[in-house]
């Protein structure tokens, strides 16, 4: 195993542990950091990627801002620690029809995954042979502004649509 | 696994090595000297003597600090979260020190023949340096905002939430204030930032992004108090309002890494201001390779200007550090960033 292998299994062990963290315990503070880490694993996949922006970009964008949001609303909502009666059989999760659709979907959602990667040609576990040649900043932002200008700006009235109605509900009505 | 060997006892390998302990204990002593400074410093602006028992003009007053930290009994508040409460200045430290490493602080070197080939003087040389420093600087906030969090203490809470809250709203101007600069130099590797700055206009007019763009290097300037959290930006441990912070509950070598990382990160925004701004190793009188010297030199005058500030400025009102970095720097930064753009596109630059 060279060693490209082992840091890209290093990386992506990080990413995967810290995702399932996310999900595997109870205090919404250690599931926001197991996040970050889970962050930190993908942007060092991106660096073996040879793509060192986007590597740096997913650290300042996801795990510097958006994250760091996050933590403030966990913090100042401050949103208990999910205690052992939540888990209970009263939990709407838990009532027999959400439970029996939600089988039903990760049933599917599994299926379709093993089908969609095994028809995907050339699979190999591992970093890829085929490196981009030109991964530069110039390189991408000149891509970006002409081969993919429509959905880049599309992208980005998409945002703005998102935060105008997010600003839109959370609104106070007025009587 | 004779390669692995190879590569390792290299003469670069070694001479990286070499260069990340140098960079390591440097900016440990720096933040040694920095704290002296400031009480040398404040005592001079305050008319007193400052420290003077320990050595000669109080000179091994770190020392003594240091020791006094290490033999301090470690305390902990019975609530606290217990991992995240010991995580956090941790987090703080690992941060401070990773952001130096893109920042190159000397000319390339051969380091007097024994390297096959010329070396920058740096840690790592990066291509996107630029945008690590800016990444890694952003790290460092959460372990102010944990540290506030895992006290489990209302003055630390306050605290570490300001301070996410300054930090974010400073984030943006100083991220404009760079974007400006790497337009201009075309780069976003700091050696390279540094390699467009030499040369003079007229023979005499060193060609620094300060005389290019000045306002861009006040908005840094100023983003970079704030990001540091220091006076009069001070707000994360504003001690008449919260005790002391975010750190209100730390004792012994937690707080002794606290203490340290808000040094480092000063020097370390110091110095990226002068490889950005100041033309980095470049300047009249001194050889290029001995460039370093010309470094120390603009570091220590930029980060005097940090202990001037502090013992000059009062400190701001919450509300009007929002008001000045939402409603004055960050518009002004956005302009600065349009009018350099079409100067960069007009002249060509």
């Amino acid at each position: 195993m060279g060693s490209d292998q082992l840091l890209f299994f290093g990386f992506a062990g990080v990413s995967v542990l810290g995702s399932l963290f996310v999900i595997g315990q109870r205090n919404p503070i250690y599931s926001v950091l197991a996040l970050i880490v889970s962050f930190f694993g993908l942007s060092g996949l991106y660096v073996l990627l040879e793509a060192p922006f986007v590597a740096v970009v997913q650290i300042i964008i996801y795990a510097g801002a958006i994250m760091v949001l996050f933590l403030f609303v966990v913090m100042l909502l401050n949103v208990p620690r999910e205690g052992e009666s939540e888990w209970d059989k009263a939990h709407p999760n838990f009532r027999p029809w959400p439970m029996r659709i939600g089988a039903v979907l990760s049933v599917l959602m599994v299926t379709e995954l093993v089908w969609a990667l095994s028809r995907t040609p050339g699979m190999t576990i591992g970093v890829a042979d085929e490196r981009p040649g030109n991964s530069s900043v110039a390189e991408l932002g000149r891509v970006l502004f002409t081969d993919y200008m429509f959905a880049f700006e599309v992208t980005s009235i998409l945002i703005l649509i998102a935060m105008v109605g997010a600003v839109t509900l959370a609104k106070k009505r007025e009587h | 696994m004779g390669s692995l060997l190879d590569y390792l006892t290299a003469p670069t390998t070694i001479f990286y090595l070499a260069v990340t302990m140098t960079v390591f204990l440097a900016l440990q002593i720096s933040a040694a000297v920095m704290v002296y400074a400031e009480r040398k410093v404040a005592a001079f602006m305050q008319q007193r003597y400052g420290p003077y028992l320990v050595g000669p003009k109080g000179l091994l007053q770190p020392i003594a600090d240091i020791v006094k930290l290490v033999f301090k009994e470690e305390l902990k508040p019975k609530a606290a979260d217990t991992l995240l409460f010991a995580a956090a200045p941790v987090i703080s430290a690992v941060a401070a020190f990773t952001a130096f490493a893109p920042v190159p602080f000397g000319a390339s070197t051969t380091f007097f023949g024994l390297l096959p080939e010329p070396v920058p003087l740096m840690v790592a040389d990066v291509n996107v340096g630029v945008l690590v420093i800016f990444a890694v600087t952003s790290m460092g906030v959460y372990g102010i905002v944990l540290a506030g969090w895992a006290s489990n203490s209302k003055y630390s809470l306050l605290g570490g939430l300001r301070s996410s809250a300054q930090m974010i709203s400073y984030e943006l101007a100083y991220g404009m204030a760079l974007a400006t600069i790497v337009m201009l130099a075309g780069s976003l590797s700091l050696r390279e930032i540094v390699d467009t700055q030499s040369g003079y206009w007229f023979g005499f007019i060193p060609k620094w992004y300060v005389f290019i763009n000045p306002i861009s290097f006040m908005i840094f300037a100023t983003a970079g108090v704030a990001e540091t959290n220091r006076a009069p930006f001070d707000f994360p441990e504003a001690e008449q309002e919260l005790v002391a912070g975010y750190h209100t509950e730390y004792s012994s070598m937690r707080f002794a890494l606290f203490f340290l990382a808000e040094y480092i990160n000063m020097v370390t925004v110091a110095a990226v201001s002068v490889n950005l701004f100041l033309g980095g190793w470049h300047g009249p009188f001194i050889p290029e390779a001995y460039g370093w010297i010309w470094f120390l030199i603009k570091l220590s005058v930029l980060c005097f200007g940090y202990l001037w500030l502090r013992w000059t400025l009062p400190r701001f009102r919450y509300d009007q550090l929002m008001a000045f970095g939402w409603k004055l720097l960050l518009p002004l930064a956005t302009i600065n960033l349009l009018v350099s753009a079409a100067g960069v596109l007009y002249f060509g630059l």
